[in-house]
């Protein structure tokens, strides 16, 4: 037990750092990264929980997928820290405002009133047979089919509306059709012409 | 004599606390799967010379020791002794802490790889999830070291490189998806384990064009020819290394070799049936007692090293035989060919589990 506590706060230390990094840190490249270490810690301390299957998922999904694309787009950025930070006391009544109001609705909520450790059972450890693949598998798709099929289905036209609402097809873009390409035979790029041989007069 | 030494040495193993001798034990056999690894990744850059030296009627290299056989160890030396040079500019801990940040991901998938059977070092539930989302992580190596050179070139390539990576991730995803419904199990072990009974069991037959989609998107995925253009020495010079000197590029190839036999071998367990033998379950018993003849053709660590040496020699052959793609085709065959196939092929899969041919599939 006590080994677990020493890993469980270990991962703990690392995650506040990360997060609270993310927050602090003004080169908006290395918040990312420690975002990204913010990411993996979680799913290290979702791992000691039992679940694998989440804690799997979100390192592919968050940080093997969604970060890299959010990397890729802020390493582009020529960000000036300058201008960003020209609005800062304008805004910060309001954004402080915000803040406080977020906290004391956390409080409301997630306080020890309703989460507290004597209102919540410790769960019962599993063996290491116990899969919780299969368990998620079967919860998603035979207890919660419909609601899971629903979601699957606005997620797809979310998708599907991203895509439309962003394409727009430019005039001047010069896009090769490669199928065009491989097609091309000789007659349509060289025009052979026969022309008499000059004669000297 | 000698059984007062083995005493000792129990006496001695004994004295360590319980906790210490898991780890201990754990320790000895990482130490057993990484140091084979780390010579195949040497002796793997010697035979692609060779062999890509064959291809091109050349010699290749054969000067070292004989037949050139210590070339990998006198180019370790040399990358050992040479001297990191850390740009002017360069976020130093980011630029130094890149290519472990490339290594880690590639040594770490190995821990879920099963050998034989009872071979592996942690037979987790979800290991092929968990093999994938642990090479995701390897990009972050190729980002972070061509965004801390501060070089134009490095950038470029790892720009490329992680748009690449993450288009066939996802090509790569759906083929594995076609995989664990075959096998209705994420465990590798238990993927290999429903191939029994023979070659005509293998998934590559079923699922051959997942296996195909796979195993091209693993090229990609590892940045080889002809996938290569996050290095495209012909125009970024070499890519998101090409600041790194000494003993940090040699980590980077490293790491990419240490993924190609990855990739390799995980083609070998999800599509030929792993450490199974072609002919198990084919041949009498009485076979598999004949004393050589029969260990060879009975399942074993022998048959994951053939096949696994298979691939990597089309991972080289690829590379003695085709011209680099160009960037946008690399796109259009990830995005536009790759993924509507794994798909299409995954609802084909669907279906056909339903009707009575369904046993083809599983």
């Amino acid at each position: 037990m006590i080994f677990e506590q020493i890993v469980f706060y270990f991962f703990a230390v690392v995650l506040l750092f990360a997060a609270s990094m993310v927050i602090t840190i003004r080169n908006p490249v290395k918040a990312a990264l420690f975002l990204v270490l913010a990411f993996f810690t979680a799913a290290s301390l979702w791992i000691l929980l039992e679940a694998e299957f989440l804690a799997i998922t979100l390192v592919l999904v968050y940080a093997g997928a969604v970060m890299v694309l959010f990397l890729f787009v802020i390493m582009m950025l020529d960000i000036n820290l300058l201008r960003l930070r020209e609005g800062f006391g304008e805004y910060l009544p309001i954004g402080g405002i915000v803040a406080v109001l977020l906290v004391i609705e956390m409080a409301i909520i997630l306080g020890p009133r309703h989460f507290g450790l004597q209102k919540i059972a410790a769960p019962a450890g599993h063996p290491a047979s116990y899969s919780n693949t299969k368990e998620l598998g079967r919860v998603l798709y035979i207890d919660y089919v419909y609601p899971f099929e629903i979601a699957a289905f606005i997620l797809l036209i979310a998708i599907i509306a991203a895509i439309a609402l962003t394409l727009r097809r430019r005039k001047d873009t010069k896009y090769q059709d490669p199928r065009q390409q491989v097609r091309v035979q000789r007659s349509d790029r060289v025009r052979l012409v026969k022309m008499p041989a000059e004669k000297k007069p | 004599m000698i059984e007062s030494l083995i005493e000792s040495v129990l006496a001695f193993w004994a004295w360590f606390p319980d906790w210490s001798q898991v780890g201990l034990i754990n320790l000895g056999l990482i130490v057993a799967i990484v140091v084979p690894l780390l010579l195949c990744v040497a002796y793997l850059t010697f035979a692609e010379r060779k062999l890509i030296g064959y291809m091109q009627v050349r010699i290749g290299p054969n000067r070292v020791g004989p037949r050139g056989w210590l070339q990998p160890i006198a180019d370790a030396l040399k990358l050992l002794l040479k001297e990191i040079i850390i740009p002017a500019n360069a976020n130093k801990f980011l630029f130094v802490i890149a290519p472990v940040l490339v290594i880690t991901p590639a040594l770490v998938a190995w821990s879920a790889i099963p050998f034989t059977d009872t071979l592996v070092l942690a037979n987790i539930d979800a290991s092929l999830l968990f093999i994938l989302a642990v090479t995701s992580m390897g990009v972050y190596g190729v980002i972070v070291a061509g965004w801390a050179s501060n070089s134009k070139y490095a950038f470029l390539g790892s720009l490329r490189s992680a748009a690449q990576i993450v288009a066939y991730e996802i090509a790569m995803g759906f083929a594995l998806v076609g995989v664990l419904m075959a096998a209705e199990s994420l465990n590798l072990r238990e993927i290999v384990l429903r191939q029994q009974g023979g070659f005509h069991q293998w998934y590559v037959l079923p699922l051959f064009p997942l296996f195909l989609v796979y195993f091209i998107s693993g090229v990609a995925e590892t940045n080889r020819a002809p996938f290569d253009v996050a290095e495209g020495e012909s125009e970024i010079v070499a890519g998101f290394h090409v600041e790194y000197s000494g003993m940090t590029f040699a980590i980077f190839f490293l790491a990419e070799y240490a993924n190609m036999i990855l990739i390799a071998t995980l083609v070998a367990i999800m599509f030929l049936g792993g450490w199974l033998s072609p002919v198990d379950g084919l041949i009498p018993e009485t076979w598999v007692a004949v004393p050589i003849v029969g260990a060879l053709l009975d399942s074993g660590i022998h048959w994951l090293l053939l096949k696994t040496g298979f691939f990597l020699f089309c991972f080289l052959w690829f590379r003695a035989t085709f011209p680099r793609y160009r960037y946008d085709q690399i796109m259009r065959l990830g995005w536009k060919v790759f993924i509507p196939v794994t798909l299409v092929w995954i609802a084909v899969l669907g279906a056909a589990m339903q009707t009575p041919f369904g046993y083809l599939f599983h």
